[in-house]
């Protein structure tokens, strides 16, 4: 595409509005607040403790993706059975799911109507207005990103490394932890990322399973109904500066594997 | 020793049909066919890394049809060496020691030789994507030999080098076969490697397996059609016969020995068809007559030259003579010596045992 070409000029442009839609309301939220302001809702210990849940509850929907994601991601990466494009779509469905329906639908299985519900309940385990509820809800929404993700890392490594890795004695799981694993580190971490940072905005389906505790965008809505925009800005700015600190730490501390270097 | 027994796998695009197939211990195997025979699957069904829907491996006496590939004793290299990325060379070359039980001391001598000989003593630090084609080539090996397998597959090993390294691993592949107990099996769609390299070797098409023997054998005898145009017959043609003569088209020629059938092929290699000028005074037009083939002793027949292919080093030269074209391969020296060129008159002739019978 030379500079001449008028598609060129409509690929800038657009480039350009894009890049104004994004980032307009985004500055316009950061830079709203007053310094003073932003600082005063640092010392309010309701802001921070929802900001921590927010934090560690999608860090835990991302460890349990990856603990129980990864051996997934690997299977569809590497057979082809009939009904896998079934599979394939059942696992996107949280994401093309409306997000109270999710909330909705968990609710319906963890309820004490529901079997499931019931085994809980003995247990002593609730979903209701809990920290596990939004841990549940959070995977829910999150597992997809992940799965794809690490899917798509496992398709790039040549099954022929594992298949030589065989050849000199390695069993499947020796093969799948000295080769594969290495090798997929950065996609699964990748995934990790996409899988947390989904679950962190959720919003509408952890309303319906915990209005309490809070999650940060639950509390920043709920400051938004209460207060005002005004209000609920220092709170999102915050939550922005943290999601972005520990996403950015996360990109660049990822180890890049030698041979691995892209 | 390996024994393959009426192997089939279907991998949809890529099958093996009822294949059968033997392999002497200490053999340097090689097994030749075009992209897409199945030369690859066979490999990868003696490694057992795809599933087999019939027929039987036997390695060493054991019936290896369903084991796992950690449990064969076959070592596999790949056309792209397939290194561990994320892997010194040294330990690429490792890899396997643990699994397999060797003595420290042993497996430390192993290397230690192995690493001399294959000049990579120097790369031990190294990680693959900073080798060159012949030096992961070269760890690939050590890889596979230091846990001394029974078998090892060698996956086109030389079609993805440069022609100047070639040569050497070539060499270096008959060394390391004749000072190791290990049996080699290679496939390749080259046919000159598998001449230079294998005790024996075999055709495959289709899944299935068409020729086995000697290099050697195969080259001068094809069994069929496909092995005969594999190998570089180019001359191929339905025949009739007759005692000790065979005629194709309107063609009548001397064959070395009589022939019992009545019908079936001959094949003559382009190499072995002379081109001579054509006698002066000769007033035969459509050059089918030509001189009494049985009264020289040789086959020899008028023709007029249609097609000249430029082949690098040589040329390919179409001759026909009556309903028949004859190739025939010349040197480019040759071809300026004589002049030849499209639409010139000359007498093709070869020799009775130049035609092969199949």
């Amino acid at each position: 595409m030379t500079r001449k070409d008028p598609f060129f000029w409509v690929a800038v442009s657009c480039g350009m509005l894009i890049f104004a839609f994004i980032l307009l309301p985004l500055v316009e939220l950061v830079t709203a607040p007053s310094v003073a302001m932003l600082k005063q809702t640092l010392h309010d210990k309701t802001v921070l403790r929802a900001i921590w849940l927010s934090v560690y509850t999608a860090g835990a929907a991302a460890v349990i993706s990856f603990l129980i994601g990864t051996p997934l991601a690997f299977v569809l990466a590497r057979t082809r059975f009939p009904g896998k494009k079934l599979v394939e779509s059942i696992i996107d469905l949280p994401i093309v799911i409306p997000h109270p329906v999710v909330g909705i639908a968990i609710l319906g299985v963890a309820g004490k109507n529901h079997w499931l519900g019931k085994i809980m309940a003995d247990l002593s385990i609730r979903l209701m207005g809990s920290v596990s509820g939004i841990i549940v809800v959070l995977t829910f929404v999150g597992m997809p990103f992940y799965i794809n993700s690490v899917k798509n890392g496992f398709e790039a490594i040549s099954p022929r490394l594992e298949n030589v890795a065989r050849s000199l004695g390695a069993s499947m799981s020796g093969a799948f932890f000295r080769i594969t694993f290495p090798l997929a580190w950065r996609s699964i971490l990748v995934g990790m990322i996409m899988c947390a940072a989904r679950a962190i905005s959720e919003f509408g389906a952890v309303i319906i399973i915990s209005y309490h505790p809070m999650t940060a965008p639950v509390l920043i809505y709920e400051r938004f109904e209460g207060y005002g925009l005004e209000y609920s800005q220092p709170v999102a700015v915050w939550l922005v500066l943290v999601c972005l600190t520990l996403f950015l730490a996360l990109r660049i501390l990822a180890p890049s594997a030698p041979g691995n270097r892209t | 020793m390996i024994q393959i027994r009426n192997l089939t796998v279907d991998l949809g695009e890529f099958h093996l049909n009822n294949l059968s197939l033997t392999i002497h211990d200490h053999d340097f195997f090689v097994l030749m066919g075009p992209t897409g025979a199945g030369k690859t699957v066979l490999l990868d069904a003696i490694a057992g890394l795809v599933p087999v829907s019939g027929g039987s491996i036997v390695i060493s006496g054991r019936d290896m049809t369903t084991s796992p590939p950690e449990k064969r004793g076959v070592g596999i290299m790949y056309q792209d060496y397939a290194l561990f990325p994320h892997m010194t060379v040294s330990q690429n070359i490792r890899f396997g020691l643990r699994y397999h039980k060797i003595k420290p001391q042993r497996a430390a001598t192993d290397f230690q030789n192995l690493t001399t000989e294959l000049g990579i003593a120097g790369l031990l630090k190294r990680y693959p994507d900073t080798l060159s084609g012949g030096e992961r080539q070269r760890v690939a090996l050590a890889r596979a030999l230091i846990v001394a397998p029974q078998v090892i597959l060698l996956d086109e090993p030389l079609s993805a080098l440069d022609p100047g390294f070639r040569e050497e691993i070539r060499l270096l592949l008959k060394r390391l076969h004749t000072h190791s107990a290990v049996t080699f099996l290679m496939v390749t769609h080259d046919f000159a490697e598998a001449l230079a390299l294998a005790t024996r070797a075999a055709v495959i098409h289709n899944g299935q397996i068409q020729q086995t023997g000697q290099g050697m054998d195969i080259f001068h005898k094809p069994a069929s059609r496909f092995v005969a145009d594999f190998v570089g017959m180019k001359n191929i043609f339905p025949a009739t016969f007759s005692g000790s003569s065979a005629v194709i088209e309107n063609l009548k020629m001397v064959l070395a020995a009589p022939v019992s059938c009545p019908t079936g092929h001959i094949a003559i290699r382009p190499e072995d068809i002379m081109l001579s000028p054509a006698p002066t005074g000769l007033d035969d037009p459509d050059g089918t007559d030509g001189p009494d083939s049985a009264a020289t002793g040789q086959n020899a027949f008028q023709g007029q030259i249609t097609a000249i292919i430029d082949h690098g080093f040589i040329y390919e030269l179409h001759v026909q003579a009556g309903e028949v074209v004859f190739k025939s391969h010349m040197s480019k020296a040759a071809m300026v010596d004589r002049a030849l060129s499209t639409g010139k008159k000359t007498m093709v002739s070869f020799s009775p045992a130049a035609v092969h019978v199949f």
